[in-house]
């Protein structure tokens, strides 16, 4: 038991606790059409996370993290500019935007060395979750002692903290969310401002994606942004039950991936790991295949129909 | 200054999509009380006016007065229902849980909505026959319970102004009635409606007051005095159809004067 905790509760943690944030997240997105935000934005931290890297010329984690965060909200603020200046659908402007600012990350690595100071591709794409452990965990009164936590790694202590900011958030603008989704007009006619609401989710949603990147990679950040919000959508027509099933659905995810990356290799005998990010992506895209074959409004409706 | 501000003026206003002008130089005072259609043809500009005067479109120039006052200090008094295409119907949201949008200002930010305020909603539901919908997911109703409830919504704001985008549009027979209904309580209440409106053959029936639009406002005033064949063939100039011609003749049965609802 201590050697879970020890090797596997803190990556057990980070992954439950990223998927959670970003499944939350994703239904605003989901709700108004908008999940490749969340790729635009995991795409267009890698600007940010390399001046972080230029300016203090280490590998400490809060620079970056404010650098990539500077990064993912410059990018949601052009990609509302652009939407309204040019009047661009908003997939063409997340691609501009997005492509460009991750081209411009490679051409920062490229020219100012940071490549070789170990920024890389593969901690990128696929995070560093298997580097997450506690050795300060002595058994399960650990859980408890503050002592202990604080010895937790940061990865998981930042996205407990993003989870709770996001909790904080969709608490206290509930009814105001999902107004500004609903009916943006309206709200905008009786003084509850979409634009500043949007650009709230936007902010929230770039501080989870660059919080989730950080601990599982560039590839579970879109996953789990996507994924759980799809889930729900199929198995549910409410809004509090769209986000309480993608809730639920984050944390299989989470969980079942980081379990299915131990357990798989040991079944098949294989002598090589599993990647848990991978495993993550695995696992929801086969949660979605049986909410969309079994639940209520995936295949059986479109039969019922019929 | 007229000592009773008129519920809707507009001076000079001005919008363009991109480069193509939409509406140019709109001067115009709404009554101060009753119904209003705005007529006019497709592309002349008449969704984009109210948009404008909500300020949900950027407008060139022009300034927009309600009762007298800037939007931010009216708002209050002021209802919008919007087109009912505009929003996407499977959004995951009860009949209760949209009408009770029409509380919010009341609530404020942050808070939930309090079982008073709920109740509000239900009995604006009530008024347009739609309380036995209120747990229904909005996706399952006719395009006319849904364009009832947005009245509800509208309704449950207590405006004395509604600015309305096609509240007929794509309704059933029944619908039609009842909302014309509850646009003759809230004339009859003093409240003041401006709806977009492009039925010309009922828009007689319906309104008190008119104003002709095409980009420009062709006329504007009561309805027996500005709704002629000439006035209509200058806004649409010459694309009248037949019926439509037909509805207009004096001797039309279409053509009977506003009747007091009882």
């Amino acid at each position: 038991m201590t050697l879970f905790l020890q090797l596997d509760f803190a990556a057990l943690s980070a992954a439950v606790l990223a998927c959670l944030a970003c499944g939350l997240l994703g239904n605003l997105l989901l709700l108004t059409r908008q999940s490749l935000l969340g790729d635009a934005i995991s795409h267009s931290v890698l600007p940010g996370l390399v001046m972080g890297f230029i300016v203090t010329g280490t590998r400490a984690t809060l620079p970056m993290v404010l650098g990539a965060m500077a990064a993912a909200v410059i990018a949601a603020l052009l990609i509302s500019l652009i939407r309204r200046l040019a009047r661009l659908e908003a997939g063409a402007a997340m691609g501009v935007v997005f492509s460009g600012m991750f081209a411009l990350g490679i051409v920062l690595i490229e020219v100012s060395g940071a490549r070789a100071v170990d920024l890389d591709v593969d901690c990128v794409l696929y995070g560093q979750l298997e580097a997450l452990i506690w050795p300060a965990a002595t058994g399960f009164s650990s859980l408890w002692d503050p002592a202990a936590l604080a010895d937790m790694p940061q990865e998981t202590r930042t996205l407990a903290g993003v989870l709770a900011l996001t909790l904080a958030g969709l608490a206290l603008l509930w009814k105001e969310l999902r107004l500004a989704a609903f009916d943006p007009d309206f709200a905008a006619s009786i003084g509850f401002a979409p634009r500043g609401l949007s650009l709230v989710v936007l902010v929230l949603v770039s501080v989870a994606c660059v919080a989730a990147f950080w601990a599982v990679g560039s590839i579970l950040v879109i996953a789990a942004l996507v994924a759980p919000a799809a889930i729900a959508r199929l198995l549910t027509d409410s809004y509090r039950g769209q986000f309480l099933i993608s809730a639920a659905a984050a944390v299989a995810m989470g969980a079942g991936g980081y379990g299915a990356a131990i357990a798989v290799p040991a079944l098949l005998g294989l002598d090589h790991g599993l990647n848990a990010a991978g495993m993550m992506a695995v696992v929801a895209g086969f949660l979605l295949v049986l909410a969309w074959a079994f639940g209520p409004y995936g295949r059986s409706r479109r039969v019922a129909m019929a | 200054m007229s000592p009773t501000p008129s519920a809707l003026e507009l001076r000079n206003l001005s919008v363009a999509y991109r480069e193509a002008p939409v509406l140019q130089g709109v001067s115009w005072r709404a009554p101060q009380s009753g119904l209003t259609a705005i007529v006019g043809p497709n592309g002349a500009g008449k969704s984009t006016l109210l948009k404008a005067a909500l300020e949900l479109v950027p407008r060139l120039s022009g300034e927009v007065r309600f009762f007298g006052q800037e939007l931010r200090q009216a708002r209050r008094r002021i209802g919008y229902l919007p087109q009912r295409a505009s929003v996407d119907w499977d959004f995951p949201a009860t009949v209760l849980q949209v009408a009770s949008m029409g509380r919010y200002p009341r609530v404020g930010w942050f808070l939930p909505l309090p079982r008073a305020e709920r109740e509000r909603a239900r009995a604006a539901l009530a008024e347009v026959g739609m309380a036995d919908f209120a747990g229904r997911q909005i996706g399952q109703l006719s395009g006319g319970q849904q364009q009832r409830v947005f009245l509800a919504r509208a309704l449950a704001l207590e405006a004395d102004l509604y600015l309305m985008d096609e509240p007929f549009a794509g309704v059933d027979a029944a619908t039609e009635r009842a909302i014309i209904d509850v646009l003759h309580r809230l004339g009859r209440d003093g409240r003041a409606v401006i709806a977009v409106h492009h039925d010309l053959a009922t828009a007689p029936q319906y309104f008190e007051h008119v104003c002709l639009l095409n980009r420009e406002v062709v006329a504007a005033g009561p309805m027996e005095a500005v709704f002629t064949p000439e006035n209509l063939s200058r806004t649409y100039g010459g694309r009248l159809s037949m019926l439509d011609e037909a509805a207009l003749r004096p001797s039309s049965p279409l053509r009977q004067p506003l009747r007091a609802v009882p």
